[in-house]
C-alpha cells in the first residue's frame, strides 16, 4: 500500500459568476499520509472548503474543477465516472460539515439517516443496519442511544448533533475523513469533548484525517502536519512542530503572531494590515504581497512555487531564505 | 474610589416567561432565568469581560443594563443615576441624554447595519437624533470618525454590502462613537471576523479606550481575546456569575470549578502543554426554572452533599476575587 493516501496536484477549481471568474482554488498541491491528521489552515475565502469539496467532486454550481489531479490510493478521482464516485463518497472518503444543524435532514429521524448511509454502501438488511447505527451512536457518546435514535435533529443540542454527524461519517468505516471546521459552532467545553472524541475514533477506526480549521490552537492539539492556505493557494506545508517553531512563509509567521494567546500578557497585538484579497482579481505574483512586510518588487511579478526548505517542509515564498535570516535577527 | 464607579448593577434579574399550549389559551409554564441576581461594579476607564458559553445570559445581561430589555427586578446605576427610574419616567430628554452616554456594538456586523443607508447616513443618524452637533459640522465630524476607526473619506458614500466584515465592524464602532459615549458594550465584536482581522479590531478598541477614557463591557466566549482586552472578568454560567476577579487571577488562579474547566478547554498553541485538560461531562442544563441548589452541581466533579442543598452566593473569598462555590477556599486538584 502506498504511504500517501491522498495526493492533490495543482488543483484548480474556479467559479464562473456574473461578476467574473472566482479562482477559489488555484493550483493547490498537498498530500495526506496514511494514518495522519493533516491540519488545513486558512482564513475564510482561502479555499479550504472548496478543496475538500473538490476531492469528493461535489463542488456546487457554478464551480468547476478545471485542472489538476486528485490521486486517492493512486487512482485519479477526476477521471472516475459519477457512478464510481458515488461508491467512494461516504464509503471511502467521508465529510463532516461545519454546521451540524444544517447538515442533518430535519424531516428524518436520526435512525433513518444513519440506516440510509449504511444500507447505501453495505449489503446488509435493515435490522442489522439499525443495530449498527445504535452501535455507532454509542461509540460517539450519545446516552440512551436506543431511545434517542427515533428522535429528530431538532431534539438534539449542537454538540449532540455534531456527534450524530460524526457517527454518520464513520458508518461505513472510511479510510479518509474530511472534518470541515467540526467545532466552530460549538462552545469551548463542548469543543474539547468533540476533539477528544475525534482523536479517539481516528485511532480506533485507523483513519487518515484532514482537519480544516482556522483555529491554530486546534491544529496544535490535533494535527501531525499542517498545510497553510491563503487566497486559493498553499503557502506552507510542514510538520506541526515546524509551523509553530520556525515558520518561513511571512503569512504563516504573521498569522501566528496575530493570535491572542491565553497565556500572554495584555498588550498590543501584532496585526496583519489590510484585508483578504478579492479572488476575482487577485494580486499578481505572490498573492500575499500587498499585506507582506517583507515584500520586494519581485514578489509582485513572479508567482512563488512550493520550495523545499528542509525535509517535510515546503514553502511558497520567493524570499524565504532571506526572511528566515531576518526573523532570526528579530 | 466610589466616585470612579461608572456602572453599578445590583441584584439584576431578567426572567423570560415560557408558555405551554393549553386547550384554548396558552398558559405560563415557567420562566427562563436568563440573568439571576447579578451584582458588579465597573470603574471608569476599565474593561469588564463577560465570558460564558452560549445560553449563559451574557447578551441578556448587557441588553438589560442598557434597558434595551426591561429587567424583571434589580437596579442599575450609571454614574450614580438610577437607570430604571429614568426610563420609567418617560422623560424623553433625560432618556436621550442617558442613551448618549451608553452605546452598544453588536455581535454581527452583517445584520446590524441598515443595507439601504450609506455609511455617511449611518454615522450621521445619531447626530440627527441627539442634536449634540450643529448641522454644518456633521460632515466634518463624520469624516473624523471614519478616520478614527481606520477608514478613508471615500468610504462614506458606499453601502454596507461593499465592505468586508472587519470594515463593517469598524463602521459599527464609528456609529457607536458618534454620540461621544462614556460607556460601550461590545458584544462579541470579533467572533464573526477572521483571525488576521481580529487583532486589528481589538487594537482599535484598546486605542479608543485610551484616547477617550472609555469604559467597556466586553462580551466574549473566546477566552484568549479576553486576556488581551479586559481588566476584570466575570464568568457566567446559566444566568449567574460564578466567578468575578481581576483578569490575571481568573487565568492564573481560577477558583470555581467551571472557570477552571473553561480555561483548560481552550485549545492552546503552546506545544507540549496538553496534559491537564479538564473535560466537562454533559452539557449546560435548561435554564427553565433551575433547581434551588448550585447550578453547576450536575457537571462538577468536586461536588459535596452541601452543593445539592444550598445555592452558593457570590462571596469575596479572596481579595477582589468573588466566587460562588462552597469549596472556593480549598485547593481542588
Amino acid at each position: 500500500m502506498p504511504k500517501t493516501i491522498l495526493e492533490i496536484d495543482n488543483l484548480k477549481t474556479y467559479f464562473d459568476t456574473w461578476a467574473g471568474v472566482v479562482k477559489a482554488v488555484d493550483g493547490v498541491s498537498l498530500d495526506v499520509r496514511r494514518g495522519e491528521t493533516l491540519g488545513l489552515v486558512g482564513e475564510s475565502g482561502s479555499g479550504k472548503t472548496v478543496t475538500s469539496l473538490s476531492v469528493l467532486r461535489i463542488v456546487p454550481r457554478p464551480g468547476k474543477i478545471l485542472g489538476g489531479k486528485i490521486l486517492f490510493n493512486g487512482e485519479d478521482l477526476l477521471t472516475k465516472t459519477e457512478a464510481e464516485m458515488r461508491k467512494i463518497r461516504g464509503a471511502k472518503i467521508a465529510l463532516i460539515f461545519q454546521d451540524p444543524s444544517t447538515s442533518l435532514n430535519p424531516v428524518f429521524s436520526i435512525q433513518s439517516q444513519l440506516v440510509e448511509v449504511i444500507q447505501r454502501h453495505q449489503n446488509i438488511n435493515k435490522k442489522d443496519a439499525i443495530e449498527k447505527a445504535e452501535y455507532l451512536l454509542n461509540i460517539v457518546g450519545i446516552p440512551d442511544a436506543k431511545l434517542r435514535m427515533k428522535d429528530f435533529p431538532h431534539q438534539f443540542s449542537g454538540g449532540m448533533k455534531q456527534r450524530v454527524a460524526i457517527a454518520r461519517a464513520l458508518s461505513c468505516e472510511p479510510t479518509l475523513l474530511f472534518a470541515d471546521e467540526p467545532t466552530t459552532n460549538l462552545d469551548v467545553t463542548i469543543q474539547a469533548q468533540i476533539l477528544d472524541l475525534m482523536r479517539d475514533l481516528k485511532s480506533k477506526f485507523d483513519m487518515s484525517m484532514v482537519l480544516i480549521t482556522h483555529n491554530m490552537g486546534i491544529v496544535a492539539e490535533m494535527a501531525d502536519r499542517v498545510t497553510v492556505m491563503y487566497a486559493g493557494r498553499v503557502c506552507e506545508t510542514s510538520s506541526m512542530r515546524d509551523v509553530f517553531s520556525h515558520a518561513t512563509h511571512p503569512y504563516t509567521v504573521a498569522l501566528m503572531k496575530a493570535i491572542p494567546k491565553i497565556g500572554s500578557e495584555r498588550d498590543q497585538l501584532p496585526v496583519i494590515p489590510g484585508n483578504i484579497p478579492n479572488l476575482i482579481d487577485p494580486p499578481s505574483g505572490c498573492r500575499f504581497h500587498p499585506r507582506c512586510k517583507y515584500a520586494k518588487p519581485v514578489c509582485k511579478q513572479k508567482i512563488p512555487e512550493l520550495e523545499k526548505v528542509e525535509k517535510e517542509h515546503l514553502t511558497a515564498c520567493l524570499r524565504w531564505d532571506e526572511i528566515t535570516k531576518e526573523l532570526a535577527k528579530e | 474610589m466610589r466616585k470612579n464607579v461608572v456602572l453599578e448593577v445590583q441584584h439584576l434579574k431578567k426572567y423570560f416567561p415560557v408558555f405551554e399550549k393549553g386547550v384554548i389559551f396558552s398558559k405560563e409554564a415557567g420562566s427562563i432565568h436568563a440573568c439571576d441576581d447579578i451584582n458588579f461594579t465597573i470603574q471608569r476607564g476599565k474593561t469588564l469581560g463577560l465570558v460564558g458559553e452560549s445560553g449563559s445570559g451574557k447578551t441578556t445581561l448587557a441588553k438589560t443594563i442598557l434597558h434595551l430589555i426591561p429587567p424583571t427586578s434589580g437596579e442599575v446605576f450609571f454614574e450614580g443615576e438610577d437607570v430604571l427610574k429614568i426610563f420609567s419616567s418617560k422623560n424623553k430628554n433625560e432618556i436621550l441624554s442617558l442613551r448618549r452616554k451608553m452605546q452598544y456594538v453588536f455581535q454581527d456586523p452583517y445584520s446590524s447595519l441598515n443595507p439601504r443607508m450609506t455609511v455617511a447616513d449611518i454615522i450621521m443618524e445619531p447626530f440627527q437624533i441627539h442634536g449634540h452637533i450643529p448641522k454644518n459640522e456633521w460632515p466634518s465630524k463624520m469624516y473624523e470618525l471614519l478616520r478614527l476607526v481606520g477608514l478613508e473619506d471615500y468610504h462614506s458614500e458606499r453601502y454596507p454590502h461593499e465592505f468586508s466584515g472587519g470594515q463593517r465592524q469598524r463602521i459599527c464602532i464609528a456609529r457607536a462613537l458618534a454620540v461621544e459615549p462614556e460607556f460601550l458594550i461590545a458584544d462579541e465584536p470579533v467572533s464573526s471576523l477572521d483571525v488576521s482581522i481580529r487583532a486589528q479590531i481589538l487594537n482599535l478598541l484598546r486605542n479608543l479606550q485610551n484616547k477617550f477614557d472609555l469604559t467597556y463591557i466586553y462580551i466574549s466566549h473566546d477566552l484568549s481575546t479576553v486576556r488581551h482586552v479586559c481588566d476584570q472578568v466575570a464568568v457566567m454560567y446559566l444566568g449567574r456569575i460564578v466567578e468575578l476577579a481581576d483578569v490575571d487571577k481568573i487565568f492564573e488562579a481560577p477558583r470555581h470549578p467551571y472557570t477552571k474547566a473553561l480555561i483548560s478547554a481552550v485549545p492552546s498553541t503552546e506545544l507540549g502543554e496538553k496534559s491537564n485538560r479538564v473535560i466537562l461531562p454533559g452539557e449546560v442544563p435548561s435554564p427553565i426554572d433551575p433547581p434551588p441548589y448550585c447550578r453547576f452541581y450536575p457537571r462538577c466533579k468536586y461536588h459535596i452533599s452541601l452543593c445539592k442543598q444550598k445555592d452558593p452566593q457570590l462571596d469575596e473569598h479572596f481579595r477582589n476575587q468573588f466566587i460562588a462555590c462552597f469549596r472556593a477556599k480549598e485547593k481542588l486538584n
